[in-house]
């Protein structure tokens, strides 16, 4: 296997007094795509904007590729920039779709913006409401005009809060298989944070388990959901985690 | 209308239409600032904008009085880039001084007023700081128009300020406003009247271009 993207070594990250994420070990791996489950509050959300050195952790190294970074070292825009994320909240800006979609490469300067945009946006299927002002879109139209947004710059790593929760389920069908072929046609690195395991199992190749802070468990998909290791693993894909 | 009248009208326009944009031009990243950042000291500073926002402009106006007489700290220093009293560059001053706390205020409120995860959101996708803050003032952009209306209300007509700092001088620092206090003193009252009408009008004119400048967004 060739060197992960990223390497978690002994972070922590703590708001005001309290530990909400204690990482020791943790791998990600060019080209997969990694589900990061756990009940809510478990840190996953946290830990996506650590991978977005969003923020930086309270303690330890977040290595990316050859960088390093702690929070005495923050890393540099270009290196920020290889990695985005979409939200579980689509929060677009109050402007048409096709102005949304190519924000993130008028922040790089990038001035031919006009294929790049149509081709992100048929991506999504959406290529028929370049117009439309954000707005007005329906839940799944607003997630997979964000899915574009982020798609569009290419990025290395996509960072995936939640982004099906709330949607109907033929808009959570349509995002899952742009998930899925944004990983094989571009090789992009994926790591997707869900409460639904079933959304894991479609779509991850390998998935962590979360909980008060703590990566419980780290397996492939196979093993993580038919021999689970640890008991609470266990317990959540069985669904009868009490949270 | 006479030329004298038509001097006044376009004095009272240059001189507040100049105040207004020093003042959003410093009152809009004061208001930026500490509508994004959280530091130490930053309650200290947003009451003293706030204080700043209800001052009395006649105490503004003694305040720019003594600082730029003759014998006042900088008034004394007989610097070409500081003005001299009796001028309307002392009344640009004085106005800027009334206007920027308001401008600063409002912008504060309007980007507050925007949702915090925006912001997450935006430096995801690589904005650096200050394009955030840049893309946060452009979601904010109804709040920042109203922000410099009420700005531009609070100097368009004031007249403590610029009757003390202007002097009201024929020709020279004549406004609008002093030219109605004039005028209802010499018994005048039609004057006094039309010359009302007039500021009205302007800014009502004025404000009409702001809502334009808040654009269709305005109407969803
Ligand atoms: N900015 C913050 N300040 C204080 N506490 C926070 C902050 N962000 C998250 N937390 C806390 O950290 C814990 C983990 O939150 P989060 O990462 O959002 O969990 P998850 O995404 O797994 O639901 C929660 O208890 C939450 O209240
Ligand atoms: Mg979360």
């Amino acid at each position: 296997m060739s060197a992960p993207v990223y390497t978690l070594d002994q972070i922590s990250k703590t708001y005001n007094t309290r530990r909400v994420l204690e990482v020791e070990q943790l791998a990600i791996q060019k080209g997969e795509i990694l589900a990061l489950v756990g009940p809510s509050g478990a840190g996953k959300s946290t830990l996506l904007r650590l991978l977005n050195f969003l923020e930086q952790p309270t303690q330890g190294k977040i290595q990316f590729h050859a960088f390093e970074f702690s929070v005495d070292k923050e890393p540099p825009l270009d290196v920020r920039r290889r990695v985005t994320m979409v939200f579980q909240h689509p929060m677009l800006l109050n402007r048409s779709v096709e102005a949304n979609v190519k924000y993130g490469l008028e922040l790089r300067g990038i001035r031919d913006t006009q294929e790049r945009v149509k081709q992100a946006l048929a991506e999504v299927g959406l290529e028929h409401i370049p117009n439309q002002k954000a707005n007005t879109l329906s839940g799944g139209e607003a997630q997979r005009v964000a899915l574009a947004r982020a798609i569009v710059m290419q990025p290395e790593v996509l960072l995936l809060d939640e982004p099906t929760a709330n949607l109907d389920p033929y808009n959570v069908g349509l995002i899952e298989k742009i998930i899925l072929h944004l990983n094989q046609q571009y090789g992009t690195t994926l790591v997707l944070v869900t409460h639904n395991v079933f959304q894991a199992k479609r779509l991850a190749q390998r998935v962590a388990f979360l909980l008060d802070g703590k990566v419980i468990e780290v397996s492939d998909a196979e093993t993580f959901f038919n021999h689970p290791q640890d008991p609470r693993t266990a317990a959540f894909v069985r669904g009868d985690m009490v949270y | 209308m006479s030329e004298e009248l038509l001097e006044i009208i376009i004095l009272s326009l240059q001189v507040s239409g100049v105040a207004l944009l020093i003042s959003a031009l410093i009152g809009i990243p004061i208001g930026v600032f500490l509508g994004l950042n959280r530091f130490t000291g930053r309650r200290l500073l947003i009451a003293l904008m706030y204080t700043g926002m209800g001052f009395p402009p006649v105490v503004i106006g003694l305040f720019v009085y003594l600082v730029l007489s003759r014998s006042g700290p900088l008034g004394s220093l007989n610097l070409p880039f500081i003005p001299a009293l009796f001028t309307p560059a002392a009344m640009v001053v004085a106005q800027s001084i009334i206007s920027f706390p308001l401008v600063a205020g409002f912008t504060m409120a309007a980007v507050m007023g925007v949702d915090k995860r925006l912001r997450q959101q935006v430096m995801a996708l690589g904005a650096t700081k200050q394009q955030a803050a840049l893309t946060v003032l452009m979601e904010a952009r109804i709040g920042v128009v109203v922000a410099i209306i009420a700005g531009f209300g609070g100097i368009i007509s004031e007249v403590g300020a610029v009757m003390m700092v202007g002097g009201n001088i024929e020709g020279r620092t004549r406004v609008l406003t002093t030219a109605i206090v004039l005028s209802t003193r010499q018994g005048d009252f039609n004057l006094a009247i039309a010359l009302g009408l007039i500021l009205l009008a302007i800014t009502f004119l004025v404000n009409v271009a702001m809502l334009r400048l808040q654009g269709k967004s305005f109407d969803e």
